[in-house]
């Protein structure tokens, strides 16, 4: 089922949570609502749900307008942060409790509800635990069964608040892939919420970066983080550096550096900011003909396949840090040590005006 | 859960370590507390049954099977029946709206339900004589239909029915509070009806929240003396409750019987504190499991 969303606005009090908020998303998609805390997603997320209702603006499910229909005829399964199971039910009545509370006469026989609960116990490799409470079982498990009680209504669509938000690291990353592979099993369209852009970027289709309340930027993991389209956008979405520098008439300057700006024709002298991600930042010990940026080396960290260095710039303008990641291989080929001198140059860098405020 | 079994003896046995006293202050702070509660609490209490089964127990049996002891029993219990269920449903429906929902006015309703408290029992009862009875606002019109509310049963009953009415919602409020709106969020989400989600939600999650403020409900109702003493006009076999007969046996010096009467109030009372006792050991780890949760 698609939804789509128009114009939607949210009010709390003198706080604007939504603010004309457009988007579709596609049947059968898996979607990330990914912004700060505050930054409207979650109230968006119960907005399509129904448990919150927006002040203007429509939603639409297949198309027809959805938004004066009650929760619980929206047919959406909700995944919530803190799981809210049943604490006085056990697992199977947790994930039995939609089927039962069904009108009567739509309502499965007792038979046939034993075996779907079964089946999406299995489901979520946790049928063993059928007789226990929730408070015996570990936050992992918890919100598996929680996900499979979403399941049990063959909802329309699955939405899923900070779904992996309340657990440790390690638990956090099998859910994440375990979740995309369900989707890949079961394509209902899904929509989940995170404050994570790890976990955005690896688990969805489509990212939905929002903040204060507006989408920033909807696209795929990809274009997002490949081509940012504001500086809120590159900041949030993995590490990046800030060079300071000027653009003027298509051109322009990062310390001893110039570069072209073509989109940027028509500045006249403006300030401008260039974000540069680590991985795109060319280290070398000999400044080779071109312009470089010289730094000193004050931190390397060689864990992992990646080794990080955290470079200080020498040049007068500004003394910040500079992070940079290169390959193994290219660390022992220049043989770097800490206190040596290097100069820097971005491989690719996006270049926006300078907003002061 | 055995993580947790082991970890709480390691941290009790290191509190004592540091916040460890000589002896000799143990034992004295012990001792103070203990002589206190003896003056205070066990002498009376045992006094209560000593001086009731002091003439025998014939006179004791004699003092409590009197058709007006039995009238006040029957009266007692009668006003304890109609306002602890009345004070049940609404306790239920008030914590609930307080706790799940946000409404304007939510706090002068939680300070009216903390009235019965602040307000002197006493008090309470003038304000239903001044309201219903023959003097009162509503007295011509109550005697023109031949309605009688002062010096009668239903005069006790509303009295009764007013000191009791926070009990049930002070229990429920802090409990539902504390365990939120989502499981309902999620049984709606799943389809449940508003009736639904209170009976296989709601209620089983504070059921010995519940219990327990019925429990406390129930005691302050058979107990309550000062409001029903100023509604009630003391018309013996038909007036009294089992409080106010004992005032009046102790007024005309029948110790024994006065005794006996009260014998049956301490003995609810030590019924109700077993119960309680009870029902608060259920409450305590359902409230300790939410705080694990979160």
């Amino acid at each position: 089922m698609s939804i789509e969303i128009r114009h939607l606005h949210k009010q709390f009090g003198s706080f604007a949570a939504l603010r004309d908020i457009n988007l579709k998303i596609h049947a059968g998609e898996l979607l990330a609502l990914l912004g700060p805390s505050g930054s409207g997603k979650t109230t968006l997320l119960r907005v399509i749900a129904g448990l919150e209702t927006a002040d203007t603006g429509q939603v639409l499910f297949n198309d027809e307008d959805a938004t004066r229909q009650h929760v619980r005829d929206r047919q959406v399964g909700f995944v919530f942060q803190h799981y809210a199971l049943f604490r006085n039910m056990t697992i199977f009545e947790n994930v039995a409790f939609g089927l039962r509370v069904r009108p009567r006469h739509s309502r499965l026989k007792n038979q046939e509800i034993h075996e779907r609960v079964t089946h999406l116990l299995k489901l979520v490799q946790l049928d063993w635990l059928a007789d226990r409470y929730p408070h015996q079982l570990s936050g992992g498990q918890r919100q598996r069964i929680a996900l499979a009680r979403a399941l049990a209504v063959e909802p329309k669509v699955l939405l899923l608040d900070e779904p992996f938000g309340a657990l440790d690291a390690k638990v956090r990353k099998e859910l994440r892939s375990w979740l995309r592979r369900l989707h890949d099993e079961m394509p209902i369209t899904s929509v989940f919420v995170t404050h994570d852009q790890e976990e955005a970027l690896e688990v969805s289709d489509r990212v939905v970066v929002m903040n204060e309340g507006r989408i920033e930027q909807a696209g795929t993991p990809d274009e997002v983080y490949e081509q940012p389209v504001n500086p809120f956008v590159y900041e949030f979405l993995g590490h990046v550096n800030l060079f300071h520098g000027r653009i003027h008439q298509g051109r322009a300057w990062i310390g001893d550096i110039e570069i072209d700006a073509p989109e940027h024709a028509e500045a006249e002298d403006l300030a401008a900011i260039a974000y540069v991600r680590p991985h795109d930042i060319e280290v070398d010990r000999f400044l080779n003909g071109d312009s470089a940026l010289p730094a000193r080396v004050s931190h390397i960290l060689s864990v992992g396949p990646v080794v990080r260095l955290e470079l200080t710039r020498e040049d007068h303008q500004d003394r910040n840090l500079v992070q940079a990641e290169i390959s193994k291989e290219r660390f022992r080929e220049l043989q770097l040590a800490k206190g040596d001198r290097v100069f820097i140059k971005p491989r690719r860098l996006d270049l926006f005006p300078h907003q002061s405020h | 859960m055995t993580t947790i079994t082991l970890s709480h003896p390691i941290k009790i046995q290191q509190q004592t370590i540091i916040t460890q006293e000589p002896a000799w202050v143990r034992w004295m702070l012990i001792g103070l507390a203990l002589t206190f509660l003896a003056l205070f609490l066990f002498v009376p209490l045992i006094s209560v049954f000593y001086e009731a089964l002091k003439k025998g127990v014939d006179v004791y049996f004699a003092a409590i099977t009197e058709p007006d002891a039995l009238a006040a029993i029957q009266l007692t219990l009668t006003a304890a029946a109609i306002a602890v269920p009345l004070n049940l449903v609404f306790g239920v429906a008030a914590a609930w709206a307080i706790a799940k929902f946000e409404f304007h006015g939510k706090n002068i309703l939680i300070t009216l339900i903390d009235l019965p408290f602040s307000v002197s029992p006493v008090v309470a009862g003038l304000i239903y004589v001044l309201v219903f009875g023959l003097q009162g606002w509503l007295g011509p019109w109550l005697i023109e239909h031949d309605l009688k509310i002062i010096f009668a049963v239903p005069g006790i009953v509303l009295a009764t029915i007013f000191v009791t009415v926070p009990f049930i919602a002070r229990e429920l409020i802090p409990l539902m509070q504390a365990q939120g709106t989502e499981e309902e969020e999620a049984a709606v989400v799943l389809g449940a009806s508003g009736w639904q989600t209170l009976w296989r939600i709601t209620l089983p999650n504070i059921k010995w929240g519940l219990l327990y403020g019925i429990i406390l409900c129930n005691a302050r109702a058979m107990g309550e003396f000062g409001a029903v003493s100023v509604v009630s006009g003391h018309i013996r076999g038909n007036t009294n409750t089992l409080p106010l007969h004992v005032e009046i046996l102790y007024n005309e010096y029948s110790y024994a019987a006065s005794f006996a009467v009260a014998s049956l109030l301490a003995l609810l009372a030590l019924i109700t504190l077993a119960i309680k006792t009870f029902v608060e050991s259920k409450v305590t780890p359902q409230k300790g499991k939410l705080s694990h949760e979160h």
